[in-house]
């Protein structure tokens, strides 16, 4: 419990998981205020401000019909051949004002209900991320500076010490994300009331955002397990964010330029974002546009694959197994030198 | 005497591909008794940090045995390890730490009250610099760091690897002093280092490592006397009488070397005999002098490490305790 404590305030005095910590707290805030300043809440105003930009519109369309019309008539008394007005100068009429619908005037209003569950995502991305570089830090710079090598003097016992180390990260990282996820809850229900909509709530849509902020949480821990297994691989920080750059730029940025080069069908299924997303929001829907489904009305639908949070959750399984169990083999067999 | 430390045959053989196959031990034997001071000589490549970080469980030998305090290593460690306090080659700590922080963070780990780290702080001599981050210490602070950090513990068992290494004339005379008094208070340190002349001066015995294996052990004083040459300088009141002194030692089967104006003898078990022989001949001798041997010109001796003008010795250009010439390595030697 004494070793568990001790990484514990270790992690908290790392400087690098401060900033990081600070950095990722800090672009969240960005997104609240940018939520915040970016809507509007709705009201007998905005509906009537909107009404009148749709009659500005809509006379604007008409003096424009009016004016081409005359234009056309005037075009065709001279005998001048233009193709791009129609036979019948007539056939010019302005659009029906009821075309022109008011509330595509209306200013952009958060509404809690449509949009908070897509807001979970960019929230679980910020938690992964420092997740991952922390836990990646946390252990990389204890090899790299030689701390790993003093503690296991006094502590020689290098699984409990490994595990020890990532049981106070995974502590430390929960201690950060619970409440910054409460208080993502809690200022963009704010900015709902102030700025929009928190109309329609159930208690249904209170459990599916409770779920997806767990997600969200579970994904970040996954995040920070692998940073921590792969740089305690390479016992340098450097190994796991080079791996995670790597896997980004080459394994899935040029992947998916590969794939989509050679066409093959449901490139996205290759591709880690993919299944972080469909983690995120229990399903993403695959479509393949150079297939044909025929229906019954002769309508041609692509071909879809469904890539399901249960899909997710088996490669992000494989991948904690896989990494951790190699970090922790090694931890165990290999000298420290 | 109990021993604290034992080990006999380790071995550590590193396999490379392209290094080939490297025997940094090769049954490798070591023995520290309780309250002893005791030196770790050996060239650079030898096997000494090696030797330490495999007795401190960093390294997994391939073969002998070792037992601190009476307890296998390394299977029963963890159950030694708060009585043993080490630090292992140059210091190493996280450099934005503060002192204080690092050694905190290591009692913390250690079960140990916090009033310790100021104690040890204040036993090194960091108190007034304790609240710097290490990356702002000179080589010589992170040495007195990281003696505070293994005496936290206040240990049994204190296994300092180069402890003198960047400190001042007055660092190293106040470590010496140090080592002293916690040999007094019960202590067992093994000191490795390159400076001879304080290992001569603190330890009560030495170890000698040469190419992975033990090539003198004892009590500093043994292991002198085993490899004095007994080598005697004679002048005499004339110096046109050395040839004939030279000559008639020679008879007797000393080794003679005839100087411009002495003689140097090698092979003299008594002296006095010198000087009786001389006097029977009518050679009357004005200065007898016995050629103390150092520890250094002993370990110089033991692992065939002199330096010889005109040539460049490389690392693991060494000798073998049994006379034979050591096997070139199969590729670049280093990292013992």
């Amino acid at each position: 419990m004494s070793l568990f404590r001790t990484e514990l305030r270790r992690l908290a005095k790392r400087r690098f998981a401060r900033w990081m910590t600070a950095g990722g707290l800090l672009v969240l805030v960005l997104v609240v205020a940018g939520m915040f300043f970016s809507n509007q809440k709705i009201g007998p105003d905005q509906f009537a401000e909107a009404r009148r930009a749709a009659d500005q519109q809509h006379q604007e369309q008409v003096r424009w019909a009016e004016q081409e019309r005359a234009n056309c008539e005037r075009a065709k008394a001279a005998g001048e051949s233009v193709d791009y007005y129609p036979a019948d100068c007539a056939e010019i009429t302005p659009p029906p004002r009821e075309s022109i619908e008011e509330q595509w005037f209306l200013p952009s209003t958060f509404d809690f209900r449509k949009s908070f569950g897509e807001l979970l995502i960019p929230l679980a991305g910020i938690l992964a991320m420092v997740g991952f570089v922390v836990g990646a830090s946390f252990v990389g710079a204890e090899w790299n500076t030689g701390g790993m090598m003093n503690l296991l003097l006094w502590r020689p016992k290098r699984l409990t010490v490994l595990l020890t180390k990532l049981g106070a990260l995974l502590t430390g990282l929960l201690a950060l994300a619970l409440p910054a996820t409460a208080a993502w809850f809690g200022s963009m229900w704010l900015v709902a009331n102030l700025r929009g909509t928190t109309e329609g709530m159930t208690s249904g849509t209170w459990q599916s955002f409770l779920i997806g902020g767990l997600r969200g949480i579970v994904l970040a821990l996954v995040a920070a397990t692998v940073g921590f297994a792969l740089a305690s691989l390479g016992r340098h920080t450097a190994m796991a964010l080079g791996g995670a750059i790597a896997v980004m730029v080459v394994g899935q940025v040029g992947l998916g330029i590969l794939l989509s080069m050679a066409q093959v069908r449901f490139a996205e299924a290759w591709l880690l974002p993919t299944y972080a997303i469909a983690w995120m929001t229990k399903k993403v829907t695959l479509q393949d546009w150079q297939a044909c489904n025929a229906t019954y009305t002769g309508e041609c639908q692509p071909a879809t694959l469904d890539i399901t949070w249960q899909h997710s959750s088996v490669l992000f399984t494989v991948g904690v197994v896989l990494f951790l169990g190699a970090a922790l083999w090694t931890m165990r067999r290999r000298d420290i030198t | 005497m109990p021993a604290v430390l034992e080990i006999e045959g380790l071995r550590k053989t590193y396999r490379s591909r392209r290094r080939g196959t490297r025997n940094a031990l090769d049954g490798f034997d070591m023995r520290v008794e309780v309250g002893q001071v005791h030196g770790f000589l050996g060239p650079n490549g030898s096997g000494k940090t090696t030797t330490l970080r495999t007795l401190l469980g960093l390294i997994r030998p391939d073969g002998g045995r070792m037992a601190i305090l009476g307890h296998e290593v390394p299977g029963t460690l963890d159950q030694v390890a708060p009585q043993v306090g080490a630090i292992v080659e140059s210091p190493q700590f996280f450099p934005h730490f503060t002192a204080r922080d690092t050694l905190s963070l290591l009692a913390g780990a250690g079960d140990l009250p916090e009033q310790r780290v100021d104690e040890v702080l204040e036993l090194v001599g960091l108190r007034d610099r304790a609240g710097e981050r290490v990356k702002t210490y000179s080589l010589g602070m992170k040495q007195r760091l990281a003696v505070a950090s293994a005496l936290l513990k206040n240990p049994r068992l204190l296994i300092l690897d180069e402890p003198a290494n960047g400190l001042d004339p007055g660092g190293i005379r106040e470590m010496r002093t140090l080592m002293r008094n916690l040999s007094e208070a019960g202590m067992t340190v093994v000191l490795s280092s390159h400076i001879l002349g304080e290992i001569q001066l603190i330890c009560d015995s030495v170890t000698i490592i040469s190419l992975g294996r033990r090539v003198a052990f004892g009590p500093v004083d043994e292991v002198l006397a085993q490899h004095s040459s007994g080598g005697v300088r004679v002048r005499l009141e004339a110096v046109t009488d050395l040839p004939v002194a030279a000559t008639a030692l020679t008879r007797v089967g000393v080794r003679v070397t005839t100087n411009d104006d002495h003689l140097m003898l090698a092979g003299v078990d008594k002296p006095a005999t010198v000087t009786r022989l001389l006097a029977e001949q009518g050679l009357y001798v004005s200065e007898l002098a016995p050629i103390d041997v150092d520890l250094e010109s002993v370990f110089l001796e033991l692992t065939a490490t002199a330096p010889v003008p005109g040539q460049h010795r490389q690392v693991d250009q060494s000798v073998r305790i049994d006379g034979t010439a050591p096997s070139a390595p199969a590729g670049g030697g280093w990292g013992a």
